[in-house]
């Protein structure tokens, strides 16, 4: 347990490195220069874009550029090259932003692709299963920004509440419960959007996975022994189909940064994704390399954390 | 129950063997067949690739049936099925039908003609993104697993590194360094080919050993590197290269097609590891064939079939991310008419001219959802194992 916890701390932290190697070349490699980023402002004088250069270590070569980059960012001194602010503090504050979207939209998925993807594994091939096959299919088809806008036309034509942002615009010294409800209109719509192709995909996935235990022979006994029909559904094949998604909460850790760079900027919130739409627009490199590189350690700590919840729950498995 | 054990006693007492009842390509079209909404999705996708590419003949051209670019101000958001007001229009600009069969935007350009030039812009990024995503998968994922147990000595990770960084430098303006550093690793190259005939007999210096000394075994290496591209959020990555590359839809495909073959390459190192085991690729090298003619001719048949699933469903998130760009604003130039970028133009009109949302919106989900369910249907049928379940 042990040794299988220090190598992979080991085995990620190259990837780790090797990811950050990669991110800081694509971005610095790519044609353009972020100090030509407003060649027709006349304020930018080439004073000022010798002295942005030296000031960000422009004017070095690329190794050292990368040194001072990695070494900003583990002292948490990255600065933004649009405003001077601390990076990490930017970050943080979207990403309390984007905390209640991913929130609510993981509990939405988690809580209703069970019981969709259950009863479709249950009754297969009936007309619940076909069309519950077949609306998830739409789901996972559909364009976010499509449905995002059929929602607003929607949400904006039959109730009359205005969703975009994370709250009305001026709303000012409303009473709380007017305030409460206001926010909870503006985090209904994204939410929902964030979780409509993660409940496409998990039904499915509880779905053959119930399918699966179902075959197995201790199901057929179970039946054979004439227990009710509730309890071999419920206590013999789901306990066994649950063990899967056990991992799964270490996977959707990613999630909390990727958010959706589509949808907020459609309902422009300001979380993460809109952020590194904006820095990307604006060649932030700090912001897009930090970015990335928090997105790398999170996909690394949860396919750490999946393993090692593999380890626990499944007493089968000895590494 | 009767018949089949009679037929078995049957076949048992056969003295030769008889071919299949069936081939097996008609036995692919039974199974296929069962399965309606896999045929839904076919009969879809040829659709949408005949409306491609008659769609690209009638809209390309100095003279365009279809203009896709002509601005009638004067005709601006008309909704669909709209007639032309024949009157405010000079002859050349009147609809070819006759009629606005999906209304237009709000330069009063053809939403139709627009629609009919983005259906090969969808189509081309699908096929091309996936077809370079397929290749490098197969690629990575046939050399990881047919010639996995290799091991990569030192000094070829050594010179590997060393062309990199030369090649780096001279990109970054350190031309005789980089050249220099070039010409060593390929007289190293040379030397360690020549040296290869040579007689080994003589005891290996020590430094000799160290170079030559295994490092890594190829398969964990292409697993390594799988791994690190899977820590990139996809989208943002994406995202991020096309913002700052120049525009265009070239540029789209590739980087698409670069960052979305991990799939592939797993799924056919997994192919190959077991195939590698089976005893027809055992005869195969008993008769002699070349690594080659093994795996193109004798594995990779056999393996293709997941590559094709999770390419045909490939395609469908290729044209998703394309409409995704588009909106954003990236992809291809603007005069250009893609899907993803007439429904981000028609975002401002959504209460005034919500068909600008909906065909190019409706349009996508279609075309998607095609693929995926003929895409799924194919594993169903492709997948012996989940046949019998259903």
């Amino acid at each position: 347990m042990l040794s299988f916890i220090g190598r992979s701390v080991v085995q990620k932290t190259i990837t780790l490195f090797f990811v950050s190697i990669v991110s800081f070349l694509i971005i610095h490699l790519a044609p353009g220069s972020p100090s030509q980023v407003d060649p027709m402002n006349p304020k930018f004088t080439p004073e000022m874009v010798e002295r942005f250069q030296k000031e960000f270590h422009l004017d070095k070569p690329l190794y050292i550029q990368y040194i001072y980059f990695y070494q900003d960012l583990f002292t948490g001194k990255t600065v933004s090259w649009k405003d001077n602010q601390s990076v990490l503090k930017k970050i943080w504050e979207r990403f309390l932003n984007s905390l209640p979207l991913f929130v609510v939209g993981t509990l939405i998925t988690w809580t209703l692709s069970f019981p969709v993807g259950i009863r479709s594994a249950i009754f297969r091939g009936g007309i619940y299963d076909r069309s519950a096959t077949f609306i998830s299919y739409v789901l996972i088809s559909i364009p976010g920004f499509f449905f995002a806008y059929v929602l607003i036309i929607f949400v904006v034509t039959y109730f009359h509440v205005p969703v975009i942002g994370m709250e009305t615009f001026g709303i000012g010294d409303a009473p709380a419960t007017y305030l409460f409800m206001d926010r909870i209109w503006h985090l209904v719509l994204p939410s929902m959007l964030g979780a409509t192709g993660g409940i496409a995909v998990l039904s499915r996935y509880v779905r053959s996975q119930m399918l699966e235990v179902e075959g197995q022979d201790y199901i057929r006994t179970a039946r054979a022994k004439g227990l009710p029909a509730e309890q071999v559904h419920y206590k013999h094949a789901l306990r066994n189909a649950l063990l899967p998604f056990v991992t799964m909460f270490g996977l959707i850790l990613p999630g909390l940064i990727g958010g959706s760079v589509i949808i907020e900027s459609i309902f422009s919130w300001p979380g993460m994704g809109r952020m590194a739409y904006e820095a990307v627009l604006a060649r932030d490199y700090p912001i897009i390399l930090t970015v990335n590189f928090v997105s790398a350690v999170l996909v690394l700590a949860g396919t750490f954390i999946s393993d090692l919840l593999y380890l626990v729950v499944d007493p089968r498995i000895r590494l | 129950m009767n018949m089949v054990e009679k037929k078995l006693s049957n076949d048992f007492y056969i003295e030769s063997p008889l071919p299949p009842k069936r081939t097996r390509m008609q036995e692919f079209q039974r199974h296929f067949g069962q399965n309606r909404l896999a045929i839904l999705g076919l009969f879809i996708f040829i659709l949408f690739f005949c409306c491609a590419v008659t769609g690209l003949f009638l809209t390309s051209g100095s003279r365009p049936i279809f203009d896709p670019a002509m601005v009638r101000l004067q005709e601006k958001l008309r909704p669909p099925l709209a007639k032309p007001n024949l009157d405010s229009l000079q002859p050349q600009e009147v609809p070819a039908l006759g009629v606005y069969l999906m209304g237009t935007d709000d330069l009063g350009r053809d939403v139709f003609a627009r629609m009919l030039q983005g259906a090969w812009v969808s189509l081309t990024v699908g096929f091309v993104a996936v077809g370079i995503s397929v290749l490098i998968g197969i690629f990575m994922g046939g050399i990881a697993g047919y010639f996995g147990q290799h091991h990569i000595r030192t000094d070829h990770i050594l010179f590997t590194l060393a062309l990199i960084l030369g090649t780096g430098l001279v990109i970054v303006n350190y031309t005789f360094i980089g050249i220099v550093i070039i010409l060593l690793c390929l007289a190293y190259i040379f030397y360690s080919c020549l040296a290869r005939h040579e007689s080994t007999e003589k005891e290996t210096p020590v430094l000799k050993a160290v170079l030559h000394s295994n490092a890594v075994s190829v398969d964990t290496l292409i697993m390594r590197i799988v791994d690190i591209m899977l820590c990139f959020p996809s989208f943002f990555l994406i995202l991020t290269v096309v913002a700052l590359l120049p525009a265009s839809i070239y540029n789209i495909m590739i980087v698409i097609g670069l960052t979305s073959w991990m799939g592939t390459t797993r799924f056919v190192r997994a192919e190959f590891l077991s195939l590698r085991e089976q005893d027809f690729v055992a005869a195969a090298k008993a008769l002699g064939l070349s690594n080659f003619r093994i795996i193109f001719r004798h594995i990779m048949p056999n393996a293709i079939a997941p590559v094709l699933v999770s390419a045909t469903i490939g395609i469908a998130s290729a044209i998703l991310t394309e409409a995704g760009l588009s909106f954003l604003g990236f992809g291809v130039p603007p005069p250009h008419a893609t899907w993803g970028n007439i429904l981000s133009n028609g975002k401002n009109f959504i209460f005034d001219a919500p068909w600008l949302t909906f065909i190019p919106g409706v349009a996508i989900l279609i075309v998607v959802l095609s693929f995926n369910l003929f895409g799924e249907g194919l594993r169903d049928v492709m997948n012996p194992k989940l046949r019998e379940r259903h």
